[in-house]
């Protein structure tokens, strides 16, 4: 069980290892530690946001402002938890520490096993999670103890995050035979950003997103 | 000090973010909700390719062309290869190139 687990955590291991160190390397140039890196990993545990929460920090951002800014990075979690809950139905003591744990990547690797709850299978879906999680606390720690030793230049490094995105956005493409849903978002976004600007443009878009994927379910009856 | 209150508020509102979905829909999902939570991630990532190239200008020198080259390689790589790794790693490598000698 832990070594299925395991093998199917493989493709998360390099990636989680990759970003993390790019992560601990810029929250260490920004004057912030191991123990910064080893605490943001373990309790936030958000990719995105972790690499976000980088300028929160060094810009000396307010509570609220730090708040709001969480809640747009990680609203798509939302969406996550929501089309697990029936997946993680009768998963017990695991329950908890299997919705902390629910990041893009481990989304990607248990949304698509359409198995009833049980005893071995919750097990299964506990490792995959923590694997995932160990991964990325080794990644920033290395990246914080490099940060300290490299000297040439890690500018451009940051574009991991998007490529992280692109390739996501990529192999959700070629997978599914509905591009509605992708095409919606990639268009509201572009829409928004020219209305309402680089900082104020994440919230329209969103709803923009949900507004028009619920007027397709009305038209379509895409949920079938 | 500061830092860790502001550490601590990112971790508690993606933690609520996670949770409460099981909180409120956890006994009775409705339709409607299961059919965001299927369409909504797909639509969530191209927003997130969005937002994280959002500074970009295709007006003012190199024109966005080292992040269009660096992202086009992800994209092909991630088609041809179907992993995630050697597509980021491919693309952040050029990136880092392109931006330096452009």
């Amino acid at each position: 069980m832990i070594r299925k687990a395991f093998y199917k955590t493989i493709p998360v291991m390099a990636g989680y290892i990759v970003l993390g160190i790019g992560f601990g390397i810029l929250l260490h140039n920004a004057g912030y530690g191991i123990v910064w890196a080893f605490a943001m990993s373990t309790f936030i545990y958000a990719g995105s946001m972790q690499y976000v929460g980088i300028g929160l920090l060094t810009g000396g951002a307010s509570v609220i402002t730090t708040i709001i800014t969480t809640i747009m990075v990680n609203a798509r979690h939302l969406f996550y938890s929501i089309s697990m809950i029936g997946k993680y139905k009768g998963s017990g003591k695991y329950k908890p520490y299997l919705i902390f744990a629910l990041t893009d990547e481990t989304y990607s690797l248990l949304c698509d096993d359409e198995e009833p709850s049980n005893g071995s299978l919750n097990r299964y879906r506990f490792f995959v999670s923590l694997f995932d999680q160990c991964y990325w606390i080794i990644g920033s720690v290395i990246g914080s103890l490099l940060g300290s030793m490299i000297r040439f230049s890690t500018a451009g490094i940051e574009f991991s995050m998007t490529a992280l995105f692109i390739a996501s956005f990529t192999q959700q493409w070629v997978e599914s035979d509905n591009h509605i849903p992708a095409i919606t978002g990639l268009v509201s976004t572009v829409l928004c950003l020219v209305i309402f600007g680089t900082e104020k443009f994440l919230i329209p878009s969103m709803l923009l997103i949900t507004l028009l994927l619920t007027v397709f379910r009305k038209k379509e009856g895409m949920e079938k | 000090m500061t830092a860790m209150v502001l550490v601590i508020a990112m971790a508690l509102t993606t933690m609520a973010l996670r949770f409460l979905p099981f909180l409120i829909f956890g006994k009775h999902t409705p339709k409607y909700i299961s059919y965001l939570g299927k369409v909504l991630p797909q639509a969530i990532i191209a927003l997130l390719v969005v937002y994280c190239l959002r500074d970009v200008s295709v007006v003012t020198p190199p024109h966005g062309i080292p992040e269009l080259i660096a992202g086009l390689s992800v994209a092909l790589m991630q088609v041809w290869k179907r992993n995630a790794v050697l597509s980021i790693l491919l693309g952040t490598a050029v990136y880092m190139v392109l931006i330096r000698v452009m």
